[in-house]
């Protein structure tokens, strides 16, 4: 009798440390998926950048040192590796070019240019995906995390090593409002 | 208040539940329709009536289930985007934000040539679904606005209320057409005797046809309510705010969509439930109580904009 109980109440504890572990790896697994998700959406800003910088160069001569700025984010950006330094060096991207789109206001002829105009749309949906697909990592990381701390999961977790997500921080620079001179006019 | 998982249960027992009742209604006409002819069913034959109706269900059912949202986007007469227009370019992006910010995959997007601004959501699940917007939404709204709109038919997708809603217009719009006509058949074609003699009339069977859909037509109306419920939009709408964590800019779009007066052109009792707003304007919708929250298939606006705007102040964002 009392072995028939043993064993239920093993296999029990079998299946339910099963279900555990295969939960916390499909939210490991949506992390990583929404991770990359960020990833395609940072390379496609700065695949947009150098045409960006090509079609307002001729008309913003004396802004060199902004568009200067953006490239040379934009090379950061492109070369930063772990979680925390791309979001530092995106965040230095955003930065800049929000300050130069604030200096393209400056600029009348820039300003009702077609192709600007496109390009403004381009840029505001990529930051705009660039923001919501860290939104959306970030909340599936407070998943996983919360999953891994909280208990019994936390069991399951501890057992089979699971590490916790990374946030996408973001608003600790970007919070700056950029600086426009006016005096330009 | 009702989360997304209830919700999704939810759905799949309604549709389940539309799609048995739907058999049983037309299994019911066609055994009627053997019993008339055949007097009673005793007196053997093939009950063909009955064979024709169940078969004509699973088509139905079949058609709402795989081509739903093609039978939906054909009698809305939607159109596919073109990238040239710059709006249809920002509507695209815009979709695709959304679908980032919800997870989901992106889906197919339509136009629908209609001043009035009015947006739509169709299909069967989340790999399969359809986002459909006017003419009038596209010029109209601002980029935020826009945002928001497609937010909240992207909650419609995540709460998996497409399936249920594309069902429903399928099935039920099929019963609502041929009860439709048989209103109409009864007031200009049955009871009038410009002849004398009635036996030059109508078959009796026919008569009693039209009698049976015309009697279906209010408890039919009724079911889409029930099925569609007044709950699946606020869902809908508090999904729009946690996608774009902006339920002010939702807010404005609604209150902009009431203030065109014009309701959408093609759209009709069978389509009605799938829009963000009733197209059709009915004065229903604005009243609350017992009667409204069971008859009508939207909230007041009124309540939706307030309640997102108390959203708007919660998440400490600008009004």
């Amino acid at each position: 009798m009392f072995g028939w109980i043993f064993l239920g109440v093993l296999v029990v504890l079998v299946v339910w440390t099963i279900v555990m572990y295969n939960n916390l790896v499909t939210l490991q697994n949506q992390v990583k998926n929404a991770w990359q998700q960020i990833d395609v959406q940072l390379k496609r800003r700065h695949d947009l950048i150098p045409n960006l910088v090509n079609t307002v160069k001729g008309a913003m001569e004396f802004e060199k040192e902004t568009l200067s700025k953006v490239i040379e984010a934009r090379a950061r950006a492109v070369g930063a590796q772990t979680v925390s330094g791309k979001a530092e060096a995106e965040n230095m991207l955003t930065q800049a070019l929000s300050k130069l789109f604030a200096l393209v206001e400056n600029y009348p002829d820039l300003k009702s240019n077609q192709n600007i105009l496109q390009f403004q749309e381009e840029l505001t949906s990529t930051e705009n995906r660039v923001g919501f697909a860290r939104q959306f990592y970030n909340d599936i990381v407070a998943q996983f995390n919360i999953k891994q701390g909280v208990f019994p999961s936390n069991i399951i977790a501890g057992l089979f090593g699971f590490k916790e997500g990374e946030y996408f921080q973001a608003e600790t620079v970007a919070k700056e409002v950029p600086k426009v001179d006016l005096s330009l006019k | 208040m009702t989360d997304i998982y209830s919700q999704q249960k939810r759905n799949r027992r309604l549709t389940i539940i539309l799609i048995a009742a739907f058999f049983i209604i037309l299994g019911i006409m066609g055994y009627s329709i053997d019993s008339y002819t055949y007097g009673t069913l005793k007196a053997t034959g093939l009950p063909v009536a009955t064979i024709v109706a169940l078969s004509l269900a699973s088509i139905n059912g079949l058609v709402a289930y795989y081509y739903g949202d093609s039978v939906v986007l054909f009698s809305l007469r939607a159109q596919q985007l073109q990238f040239e227009n710059p709006l249809h370019k920002r509507l695209h992006n815009i979709v695709t934000e959304m679908a980032l910010a919800s997870g989901l995959p992106m889906p197919k997007i339509y136009v629908i040539p209609d001043p009035a601004p009015n947006a739509f959501a169709t299909g069967r699940d989340p790999r399969h679904a359809v986002v459909g917007v006017t003419e009038g939404l596209l010029n109209n709204m601002s980029r935020e606005e826009l945002q928001a709109v497609i937010a909240h038919e992207m909650g419609h997708i995540k709460n998996q209320d497409i399936l249920l809603m594309t069902v429903v217009t399928v099935l039920v719009g099929t019963i609502v057409l041929l009860s439709d006509w048989a209103v109409r058949a009864w007031k200009f074609g049955g009871v009038r005797t410009r002849r004398s003699s009635r036996s030059k009339g109508m078959h009796p069977l026919i008569i009693l046809i039209i009698i049976l859909f015309a009697l279906l037509a209010p408890v039919l109306s009724r079911i889409i309510a029930m099925a569609v419920s007044r709950q699946r939009e606020y869902l809908a709408d508090a999904s729009s705010a946690e996608f774009t964590r902006n339920p002010a800019a939702l807010a404005n779009a609604l209150e902009k969509i009431t203030k065109v007066a014009s309701p959408v052109s093609r759209a009709h009792k069978g389509t009605a439930h799938l829009f963000i707003s009733d197209p059709l304007h009915r004065s229903l919708d604005n009243k609350e109580g017992l009667l409204a929250d069971a008859l009508s298939t939207h909230p007041p606006i009124e309540k939706r904009i307030e309640r997102l705007r108390r959203m708007a102040y919660s998440y400490g964002g600008k009004v």
